[in-house]
């Protein structure tokens, strides 16, 4: 640590302490609002059961939409609790506010991060238990390494959650962004069709978008005992462009606005 | 306390354009250091935003603006800035505690600093006078209130400038008063420079000094009382509207 903290010290970029107190006001915000909480880790449940009995005359299709459903929940829940959270956050003057104090952007981002990272931590965990030990869903590999990629996704969903609120301007706006930014992610992460086997032009978008990826990991899970290449691919790409994305973020961040 | 030399801000042609509108005019001024300076002025003449240039928060700056010795908007001058925008800017899904706990956190980070903060919230509630609604969540506030709480914020660091967008408005008048006496006792006894936006004018006899502002300009500075006898008027509010006849009569020839 340097010397003696005088209040006349320049902002640093990031310190733990106020990512640490962001990521605390932001649970406490969401611990006044249990019905949000009790949705969030239900719903992901709910869904996952509904599917089973969806494909219950064919349980290989569960295993495998199922895991990758386990990938794509947390990354549309927390996509769009965080652009909601974070339009208010502009919209209330509490980021004017907070811009106007000694606080980093990247602590303002890493907070919510870490937040909501958190829980989609308790979400992945009750839908994966759920999946594997109640609704039989056929793992091969570790389910821990379902719960880090699930992990990753609600980390891309925070990023990109922060990034498309930018581009927000009401609440209206933010949820269209959903079905924007998700859908085509959705409809080419390899879900409903084998990326290989879609028109060569799509193919080679689904290459570039970063849930294709998450469901690959998921699926290397259901189906390796060992942790492959492939998998380890799939979850650094995954991180790598969560953290870009969340750079890109902070870059939205403006102090002075018009 | 205070290292700077002079006006606690001072500005030079400072010009602000927000979108295609020029909503300040190459405008000059100074507020003194330790003092209660009054920014009055019609809604829509431009007072937020040249709070919002001294805050740091406002693009598009152009002129020269110093404060606290430092050009605005530098990132030392953020902790020793108190800023409490018109619209209450606290979370309305947290108590009136937890927010000031966590904007305490922002000023003083760390777990060392944990009781400097925790004595730090408890007096800026007091000050406000919100200690029985201390544990209600913003949400359920009154709009005075809620201003309050909003000022709390702005109290946690002992600001040495505290930049204050219409801080009384909507409260009854014993509230007003006590806040009133509030700023005179920040300013007394603390050193505090307070910048205070009303389109109130009978708050104007509060302050010490007045910048009266109409559409972008600086229509007079000085004390009230020099402004009413150079106006030869009873109050401040007729020496304003007498600045703005005299305004309108000296542009008229130019049109």
């Amino acid at each position: 640590m340097s010397t003696t903290p005088t209040p006349a010290t320049a902002t640093p970029l990031l310190s733990p302490a106020r990512t640490l107190a962001t990521a605390a006001r932001v649970l406490r915000q969401l611990s006044h609002d249990p019905r949000t909480i009790a949705l969030l880790l239900l719903i992901p449940v709910l869904m996952i059961t509904l599917l089973r009995y969806v494909f219950d005359g064919t349980p290989r299709t569960f295993d495998a939409i199922g895991a990758s459903l386990l990938g794509i929940f947390p990354l549309i829940t927390m996509f769009l609790v965080t652009s909601i959270a974070t339009l208010r956050e502009r919209t209330s003057g509490t980021l004017e506010r907070l811009l106007a104090m000694p606080l980093g952007k990247g602590d303002l981002i890493a907070g919510y991060a870490l937040a909501f990272g958190g829980v989609a931590i308790v979400q992945s965990l009750l839908a994966t238990a759920v999946s594997v030990w109640a609704l039989g869903l056929d793992v091969i590999g570790s389910p821990w390494l379902l719960l880090l990629v699930a992990l990753l996704d609600a980390l891309l969903g925070t990023a990109l959650g922060l990034f498309v609120s930018a581009f927000a301007a009401s609440e209206f706006q933010a949820v269209q962004f959903m079905p924007a930014v998700i859908f085509p992610q959705l409809l080419l992460c390899g879900l409903f069709v084998a990326r290989d086997r879609m028109a060569p032009g799509l193919e080679a978008i689904s290459n570039v978008l970063p849930m294709s990826y998450a469901v690959d990991g998921m699926n290397e899970v259901l189906g390796h005992t060992d942790i492959t290449g492939d998998f380890v691919r799939d979850v650094l790409i995954v991180a790598g462009c969560a953290l870009l994305v969340l750079a890109l973020g902070a870059a939205t961040l403006r102090r002075r606005t018009a | 306390m205070m290292n700077y030399p002079g006006a606690a801000v001072e500005a030079r042609g400072l010009t602000v354009v927000r979108g295609d509108r020029t909503v300040l005019r190459a405008i000059d001024f100074t507020v003194e250091p330790g003092r209660i300076t009054g920014l009055l002025g019609p809604s829509g003449c431009g007072k937020s935003t040249l709070m919002r240039a001294v805050v740091g928060t406002q693009a598009k700056v152009t002129g020269a603006l110093d404060v606290l010795g430092s050009p605005a908007g530098h990132p030392t001058l953020r902790p020793r800035i108190g800023y409490v925008t018109q619209d209450p800017s606290v979370y309305t899904d947290l108590t009136v505690r937890q927010n000031l706990d966590y904007f305490a956190a922002i000023l003083r980070p760390g777990r060392r600093q944990r009781d400097a903060r925790r004595a730090a919230v408890t007096r800026a509630i007091t000050e406000v006078d919100l200690t029985s609604h201390a544990d209600a969540l913003a949400g359920t506030l009154s709009g005075g209130q809620l201003a309050r709480a909003s000022l709390a914020v702005a109290l946690l660091g002992t600001p040495e400038l505290l930049v204050l967008d219409e801080p009384t408005v909507g409260l009854d008048p014993v509230l007003r008063h006590d806040l009133w006496n509030l700023f005179h006792r920040l300013a007394a006894e603390h050193g505090t420079t307070l910048l205070v936006s009303s389109h109130v004018m009978d708050e104007a006899e509060r302050c010490h000094r007045l910048l009266l502002m109409r559409e972008g300009e600086i229509l007079a500075d000085g004390t009230p009382d020099a402004l009413r006898t150079a106006a030869r008027a009873a109050t401040v509010e007729e020496a304003f509207l007498h600045l703005v006849d005299q305004a309108a009569t000296r542009q008229e020839p130019t049109r």
